[in-house]
């Protein structure tokens, strides 16, 4: 279709192209593209390549992907999903808000009407919401396709390129010089000092290019590939099967079905350990920090035995357990067992689980005990038998007590704060007499009760929380980082730079353009051109004013 | 001429090739982008909702002749499974509703069945003597019942039809008039 040959060289260029790829003339009805037309200086951006194809833009494919093929719509989605993401900061997100509470009232009494805003518009979600989600995608397929309509064209330009360049091309370079008189002696000095320095030299009838460093150009699309590859295990993180991320609490003592394994595993938690300095002899060092700090953690641990269930199938039903592992979890230690980790994140020190009380006769101000009775909080009998022939009947267990009007009840089914209805029969007796008894509280019901049930003692226990993860999605980000990186240094630390030599008549001419640090470009066309009667480059931005 | 025409050939043969590289690219862009839509949208939702299959459990029952009750074993009953605590105020309002109509609806083919979600049997037993509860009430003693229908507060119920499918899941309270229009919904046909 609408090729464009160029008049100086006959090459024939796509559309849109700003310098012919083969000796770089400017193609007069494209430098407006890369705004060259008020400018003394060529843009080399992109060598001059045809980026976007005008010409195929027929099909609904082809406007589509000329839209991503844009930078400017790239960091336009970019601006968008930088101030979304600031906006997510503004208010806590759901997942930070007490778990306990409805979201729908909780925004509204903690911040108002702006609360309410917010939580109406959805961006107590904002990061999982489909918008802010589809605005990510977005933005990767913008980078795929600009980077394909990018380097595929610059890498064809930079093979095919010429030594022989057009003059127009070369005295719009940035460096820039004339020698008028160049004699066969300082020719070949410069030859040799550029070789000197690395640069690969072509020639073509006598008109010169070095170049080295061209590897630096490809820095930016490595850097692409390697983000493509992390948003792809992002991606990934959706499928059940490569990632799972939830919370488990355990009791001490306690075997339970750890979560999203469809009960085929459980854990047993043997001991929870806290450990804070100062308990052993080699913390004496610390012993005046301490006492200004107070108690200071040192170790979070459980010890834990993991099992496999080989029998039942349904749900609820009793399973059938074998060790799989054993082992403790402290923080960043995880245990891990068949892809799955258990990480140490939380715990409850303190938990009852045992209360032991004791009768004895109201009028006694010894309060000798007749019998004694031990409840277990997990699992507490119905009836105890006790010595001297009593016998004792729970008739209410309140496990998290609390007063609702008057009326005792449990705010949880958790024993952070028990109590106890008994029912206490003294020997030979058929009536019962009522006692309320818990955590400082001894009520007798009736006011007539010739015995009185009094706390003894109590056994605590600890809860540990710890995260389930299942991650296969992280050799993937991995990579994508590491590939990342790459591309970063490729382009950072390497340098793309070409020096043009254009004989004319008994002298020559040069021209040099290097991708970033300028300056190095200048003290190797210093070293290049030392010992010699060639005119030094001139810097011709320093004037670029039209 | 020969050069022209082969040229233009050659010319289109590219253009198709570029259309078809664009669109295969673009397609696989953008099935991701549905993909993770998709994926995300399914995460949030209930595991358990309606038109789901209930999944099959077993557990220990409270009271009654039977030591356990499998949902499996109710086929072609309505059933109406409701996931409830001691401690829960709106639960224990519900409760007297639920065995009001109980004798009624299970001559009908409907089976009520309670799953209490508490720590101990004790607190369980207390409820049902103080009233008096004569449909099955199970204990999900490691909520692994609860896990597997992703329950949210409580109360929850899932009315489930004769063929095992959730016909309506309601969180919260219901009052005896809903109650009632529910269990309508999955009473069996003569």
């Amino acid at each position: 279709m609408n090729k464009v040959t160029c008049d100086a060289c006959g090459h024939i260029n796509p559309e849109g192209t700003v310098l012919c790829a083969s000796c770089g003339k400017p193609i007069d009805k494209n430098q407006h593209i890369d705004g060259n037309e008020n400018s003394n200086l060529l843009n080399m951006r992109y060598d001059g390549t045809a980026r976007r194809s005008q010409t195929y833009n027929k099909t609904i494919v082809d406007k589509v992907w000329n839209f991503f093929s844009s930078v400017k719509v790239g960091v336009t989605l970019i601006v968008i999903t930088l101030v979304a993401s600031a906006v997510g900061t503004i208010l806590p997100q759901e997942m930070y808000i007490p778990p306990n509470v409805q979201p729908s009232v909780h925004y509204k009494d903690q911040y108002g009407l702006i609360g309410q805003i917010y939580y109406q518009l959805g961006f107590h979600n904002l990061y999982s919401s489909w918008w802010y989600m589809t605005l990510l995608a977005l933005i990767g397929i913008s980078i795929v396709i600009a980077s394909i309509d990018r380097v595929v064209p610059l890498y064809r330009a930079l093979k095919n390129q010429r030594a022989r360049r057009h003059e127009s091309f070369l005295q719009r370079q940035r460096y820039f010089s004339k020698t008028e008189v160049v004699t066969e002696e300082d020719k070949a000095k410069v030859l040799a000092s550029l070789k000197k320095l690395r640069y690969n030299i072509t020639e073509e009838n006598g008109h010169l290019m070095a170049e080295k460093g061209r590897f630096s150009r490809w820095g930016p699309y490595v850097n692409h590939v390697g983000l493509i590859i992390f948003l792809i295990g992002a991606l990934l993180r959706f499928l059940p099967f490569m990632y799972i991320d939830d919370f488990v609490w355990v009791r001490e003592g306690e075997t339970k079905a750890i979560p999203q394994t469809n009960g085929e595993y459980f854990i047993e938690n043997k001991d929870f350990i806290l450990e804070t300095y100062g308990d052993s002899e080699e913390d004496q060092r610390f012993a005046e920090a301490l006492e200004r700090q107070g108690p200071v953690a040192k170790n979070f641990q459980t010890d834990a035995i993991i099992y496999k269930n080989d029998g039942a199938e349904v749900v609820g039903s009793e399973p059938d357990l074998k060790v799989l592992k054993e082992g403790s979890i402290q923080v960043n230690h995880p245990i891990k067992f068949d892809g799955f980790a258990l990480y140490q994140s939380s715990y409850q020190l303190n938990e009852f689980e045992s209360m032991s009380f004791k009768i004895h006769e109201v009028n006694d101000e010894e309060e000798l005990a007749l019998a004694s009775f031990t409840v277990d909080l997990t699992n507490p009998a119905y009836e105890y038998e006790l010595d001297n022939g009593f016998r004792v009947k729970i008739d209410q267990y309140f496990p998290d007590y609390y007063l609702d009007d008057g009326e005792p009840r449990s705010e949880t089914k958790y024993p952070r704060n028990p109590a106890f209805v008994f029912f206490v029969y003294p020997p030979n007796q058929e009536e019962p007499e009522v006692s309320f008894a818990g955590i400082g509280r001894n009520i007798d019901a009736s006011g007539q009760n010739q015995y009185k049930i009094g706390l003894q003692g109590f056994d605590v226990r600890d809860v540990t929380g710890l995260s389930v993860r299942r991650d296969y999605t992280l050799p993937i980000l991995g990579l994508g980082g590491i590939i990342f990186m790459i591309g970063v240094v490729q382009g950072m630390y390497w340098y793309h730079r070409r020096v043009w030599i254009h004989p004319k008549e008994n002298g020559w001419w040069i021209a040099a353009h290097t991708n970033k640090n300028w300056f190095g470009l200048k003290k190797d066309i210093e070293k290049a051109i030392q010992n010699t009667n060639i005119t030094m480059v001139k810097d011709q931005q320093d004037n670029n004013e039209k | 001429m020969g050069k022209i025409e082969e040229a233009r050939v050659r010319k289109s043969q590219k253009k198709k090739i570029r259309l078809l590289f664009r669109s295969i690219l673009l397609f696989i862009m953008f099935s991701a982008l549905i993909f993770a839509l998709v994926s995300n949208f399914n995460k949030d939702k209930a595991v358990i909702g309606v038109s789901d299959v209930a999944p099959n459990f077993v557990l220990h029952q409270m009271n009654g002749k039977e030591e356990t009750l499998e949902l499996s074993g109710l086929e072609g009953k309505g059933v109406m499974l409701n996931f409830w605590a001691t401690y829960c105020k709106p639960c224990e309002e519900e409760m007297p509703y639920m065995e009001s109509l109980y004798p009624e609806y299970s001559e009908k083919g409907v089976e009520i069945v309670a799953v209490s979600v508490d720590a101990t049997k004790l607190v369980i037993d207390r409820f049902i003597d103080k009233y008096e509860l004569s449909f099955p009430v199970l204990h999900d003693n490691n909520g692994q019942v609860m896990d597997a229908y992703n329950i949210g507060p409580l109360p929850t119920t899932f009315f489930i039809n004769s063929e095992g499918k959730v016909v309506e899941k309601i969180e919260g309270a219901l009052t005896l008039n809903r109650l009632e229009s529910y269990l309508q919904q999955i009473q069996p046909d003569e």
